[in-house]
């Protein structure tokens, strides 16, 4: 057992846990976040996607040790105060979730990718968005919400 | 005068608040005090028969609970998995459907085949001590090819099921087909092999099994799209427990297409476990096991040939498909590839007569079931597919061609030559809308445009119809169907004017609870936010026969329709009497009861207080406000439309991309615009991805899976896909109250021949889907 503390959503957390737990399974196992999702078992649908320092990173690709005093944000932790993020509300606006599965990871991404690229074009986002597999929407209303939610940001 | 967020309304979803803010509840979200982790032992090999298990070394591995074998399941009294739809042979006989046990007990068919069960404290030490199973096989050799199962001298894998054929159907008029090719003035041919699919819902399949030893009930919450039906199922043929002691609950589901229909080996042997450790159990597939195990669909290999006169009129049509069914009969795989299929044959088009004969036979691969479609894509491509190759023998442009031939609006009810029987529908209509949307005339001048370019330019039409709302139970039980296919609704007042809403359709993305919430709105005036839609779960719901087959506005949403009539006409009792008027002299608008030539009325929540509060009631009727309905309808439905892509090809790579793509659908009325959308985006992406990218490929030597995770199977990605043109014409379902038709499949039927059709006129060569660049390359640079 390792002992690993990272902060949370804002709140500082710390569990003991086996060297190789992934830092999904400590997300969802220990702390009980569970809106992070697990989509494979190869590193390839970004439904585990959560923000490490900032930068959107697939959490079944990392240890939980690896993100030993991190600041992590998970879906949980993107509203605030009550109030949805731009991101969540243009997906709900322009109904760019379905069954719903893949979207934490989708909404988590697509934060990074416009933070990185404040104004970006249709292809930009189709290319970003290559690591999240989504089955249910066909990415069509996906690329709107993302395209909707820069601009509610300011890009 | 129309209601806020009623029926026609683009009303944005009420599931979506706990989606967008990670607060759905998926069955791996779910978590039982002193719950163990249970992992399946799988077959390594394709074929094989099972000598001995040893479970003794992994029995003492720490944190072991318990570890049970097929062997267990059968000591129990535990049935077998079933197929409820029977299919008979050309010569009367019944499907071969062999004995399929949750786990195998003397062979295994199918890399993957459930071995035994490991129950540990952890999920970690039920892996580790799977490894220490030791499992004697004697192995043999597979077959995996559905042509090479059904030649003779092939593997034999079932006893029952000699030469591997599991039934030899027919529908049609053979004798005036032949007559009709005999004297025809042209006819085409084709050869096609339809795709083996991997549905791949993103959430992964999991159970949850619990019992209560005090009460004898058990408690299955899994994720599955019709949980009344698994709990029949699970109660009737396997004996797990009777109805009344075995609730299934199927919460969040992250997405279905079909695949989560089944009764899986899985499921049943997590409640069974349960039970027998008597603490709960969770079994959760990884992505690895999903490949290995959901039903895979499609997997057809077709010869067919089509009749045409000088005038370019269809004269008749016939075709004759191999249907793989994998190694064990899954839930409804009999039907897919026979009334499913065999039925849509006559496509939009007049036909005179139409013959089809289906071979389906066992191998040694996962079992295929129905996916997005089941049935439909596969006829559409065929038929789609033998109109562009026939156009092209008789030098038409394919759309006139199709248009020659068509169903005329004026023709419903139109009988086809299999059976079907098409209630209305505006064929050119359709074709006509998608043609302007995508300026098919100005197709010849981009053609031109990207030849300056050196690049290769192609136009595909696919002019589908799928018989959807898959009902009335009196027609497919005379097809064979083992169950009745209606659907069941109760819609219930709280004294305080709030409504819940009871369905038997369950949503896993299909946003039924805000569809359904906008029928209420619409025909009883009540906020949406005030009503609450409750599905999936046996304890709760009346009964529900689940969604699949686009069927749950169509037949779901009616039920809530007949049920919100009853509640209409007790409400016109009360209302009466409250207002001192007859009955007759009652009228009703969107949960407003007035009485005709005054002003007097009263609203919907003040009649259902009433009938709580009874003090000033009509004597001779029961109080409560809660009415429930079974909704059977007289007939499928038949939505169809036109969808055209268009493609530009680089011949030095191979790389199709989908330049522009209209989709024409006529779904009848539609409820909510915007979630319609959807279902078509979602559909095509679907489709494309079966004619572009998607294919189950198995190793014909040692009948391993070759394309077992995401980095093998090609899933359809963002930069995959095009933006697409979506448009509606709607001519009314006469077969239901909502006049609806159903959307959910219409993508995934027509996206695979428009774009194939596409392809081939832009290389001029038949190539088979998927399209891949290499493929596509050697087809351009072949002779
Ligand atoms: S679960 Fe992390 S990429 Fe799929
Ligand atoms: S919404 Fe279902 S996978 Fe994306």
């Amino acid at each position: 057992m390792t002992t690993v503390s990272m902060t949370v959503n804002g709140k500082k957390v710390s569990a003991d846990v086996a060297p190789n737990t992934l830092l999904v399974q400590f997300i969802r196992d220990n702390l009980r976040l569970t809106g992070t999702h697990v989509g494979c078992d190869t590193s390839q649908c970004g439904a585990c996607t959560v923000h490490v320092n900032g930068d959107s990173v697939k959490s079944c690709t990392m240890l939980a040790a690896q993100a030993e005093g991190a600041d992590v944000t998970t879906i949980e932790g993107l509203a605030k105060n009550g109030e949805l993020h731009p991101m969540q509300a243009a997906f709900k606006e322009n109904h760019g979730l379905q069954c719903g599965f893949c979207t934490p990871g989708m909404i988590m991404s697509a934060v990074d990718l416009v933070k990185r690229n404040p104004n970006p074009s249709e292809e930009t986002i189709r290319t970003e968005l290559e690591g999240n597999i989504c089955r249910c929407t066909g990415y069509h209303n996906i690329v709107k919400s993302v395209k909707a939610a820069a601009e509610n940001m300011g890009g | 005068m129309s209601v806020e967020n009623g029926i026609g309304a683009s009303v944005r979803r009420k599931e979506d608040q706990r989606f967008i803010t990670g607060n759905g509840h998926y069955l791996d979200d779910m978590n039982r005090a002193g719950q163990a982790y249970g992992y399946f032992l799988r077959s390594p090999y394709a074929f094989a028969k099972i000598k001995n298990i040893d479970l003794s070394a992994a029995k003492s591995a720490p944190g072991v609970v318990d570890i049970f074998t097929g062997a267990d399941m059968v000591a129990d009294g535990i049935g077998g998995l079933i197929c409820g739809w029977g299919i008979t042979s050309k010569d009367g006989s019944p499907h071969k459907a062999p004995p399929h046990n949750s786990m195998a007990v003397d062979a295994v068919r199918h890399v993957g085949d459930q071995v035994a069960f490991v129950i540990a404290e952890t999920l970690e030490q039920a892996k580790n001590a799977a490894e220490l199973i030791e499992v004697g096989y004697e192995v043999l050799t597979p077959v995996t090819n559905i042509a090479k199962a059904l030649a003779p001298g092939a593997p034999q894998i079932h006893e029952e099921a000699p030469g591997n054929l599991c039934y030899d159907w027919e529908l049609g008029d053979k004798a005036a087909v032949d007559a009709a090719f005999a004297n025809a003035a042209h006819v085409s041919k084709i050869d096609l092999v339809n795709n083996r699919l991997s549905p791949n819902p993103m959430e992964p399949r999991a159970a949850l099994g619990e019992y209560d030893a005090g009460s004898g009930e058990l408690t299955l919450h899994t994720t599955s799209q019709n949980p009344h039906v698994a709990r029949l199922i699970m109660s009737a043929f396997l004996g797990i427990a009777p109805e009344n002691k075995l609730r299934v609950v199927a919460p969040d589901v992250g997405g279905g297409f079909g695949s989560k229909i089944f009764v899986y080996a899985e499921e049943t042997t997590t409640i069974w476990a349960a039970r027998k450790i008597n603490r709960p159990v969770k079994w959760t597939a990884d992505r690895s096991e999903a490949f290995l195990t959901d039903a895979h669909g499609r997997d057809h290999v077709t010869h067919a040939e089509l009749a045409t006169d000088n005038d370019g009129k269809i004269l008749a049509f016939r075709v004759s498909t191999k249907a793989n069914m994998g190694a064990y009969l899954s839930t409804f795989a009999s039907a897919v590839p026979t009334y499913l299929y065999g039925t849509l044959l006559s496509g939009q088009y007049k036909i005179p007569s139409i013959y089809c004969e289906v071979q389906a036979g066992f191998t040694n691969t996962t079992p295929v079931d129905a996916y997005r479609g089941a049935g439909r894509p596969e006829a559409t491509y065929v038929v789609e597919r033998m109109m562009d190759t026939a156009a092209k023998d008789l030098k038409m442009d394919p759309t006139e061609f199709r248009l020659k031939n068509f169903i005329q609006p004026d023709a419903y009810p139109y009988e086809t030559p299999v059976i079907m029987t098409y209630d209305s529908g505006d064929y050119p209509l359709a074709m006509n809308l998608a043609k302007e949307m995508i300026d098919y005339n100005g197709f010849a001048a981009r053609k031109a445009q990207s030849e300056a370019n050196g690049k290769l330019r192609g136009i595909g039409v696919a002019a589908y119809i799928e018989a959807c709302g898959i009902a009335p139970s009196a027609a497919v039980g005379s097809l064979g169907a083992g169950v009745g296919l209606w659907e069941s609704a109760e819609v219930r007042f709280n004294p305080t004017g709030s409504v819940t809403v009871f369905t038997g359709s369950h949503s896993h993305g299909q946003g039924h609870e805000t569809t359904f919430a906008q029928i209420i709105a619409d025909k009883l005036g009540v906020p949406i936010d005030s009503v609450e839609v409750v599905h999936g779960d046996t304890s709760k719901v009346p009964f529900g026969m689940g969604t699949y087959g686009s069927r749950s506005l169509a037949v779901g949403g009616s039920a809530i329709v007949k049920a919100v009539d009853k509640i209409v006409e007790k409400s016109k009792k009360i209302a009466a009497h409250l207002m001192e008027a007859s009955v007759e002299d009652i009228e009703h608008e969107h949960g407003v009861f007035s009485v005709a030539g005054t002003d007097k009325k009263l609203t919907m929540g003040e009649i259902a207080f009433a009938a709580y509060v009874p003090h000033n009631y009509p004597a001779d009727l029961e109080p409560g406000m809660a009415e429930n309905a079974f909704y059977d309808p007289l007939n499928f439905t038949f939505p169809a439309g036109t969808h055209i892509a268009e493609v530009e090809i680089d011949p030095a790579t191979g790389v199709v991309d989908i330049v522009d793509w209209a989709a024409a659908d006529d779904f009848g009325n539609v409820i909510n615009p915007m979630i319609v959308e959807g279902q078509v985006h979602g559909g095509v992406a679907q489709g494309i991805g079966q004619a572009l990218l998607e294919g189950v490929i198995y190793d014909e030597e040692s009948g391993q899976l070759l394309t077992g995770s995401y980095m093998d199977y090609c899933m359809p990605r963002a930069d995959d896909l095009p933006n697409f043109r979506v448009a509606t014409t709607n001519t009314p379902c006469p077969s239901n109250p909502l006049g609806v038709k159903g959307c959910g499949e219409a993508g995934a039927i027509a996206g695979p021949a428009a774009l194939m059709n596409a392809i081939v006129n832009a290389i001029g060569k038949d190539i088979d889907m998927p399209a891949t660049p290499e493929k596509v390359w050697r087809a351009i640079n072949s002779n």
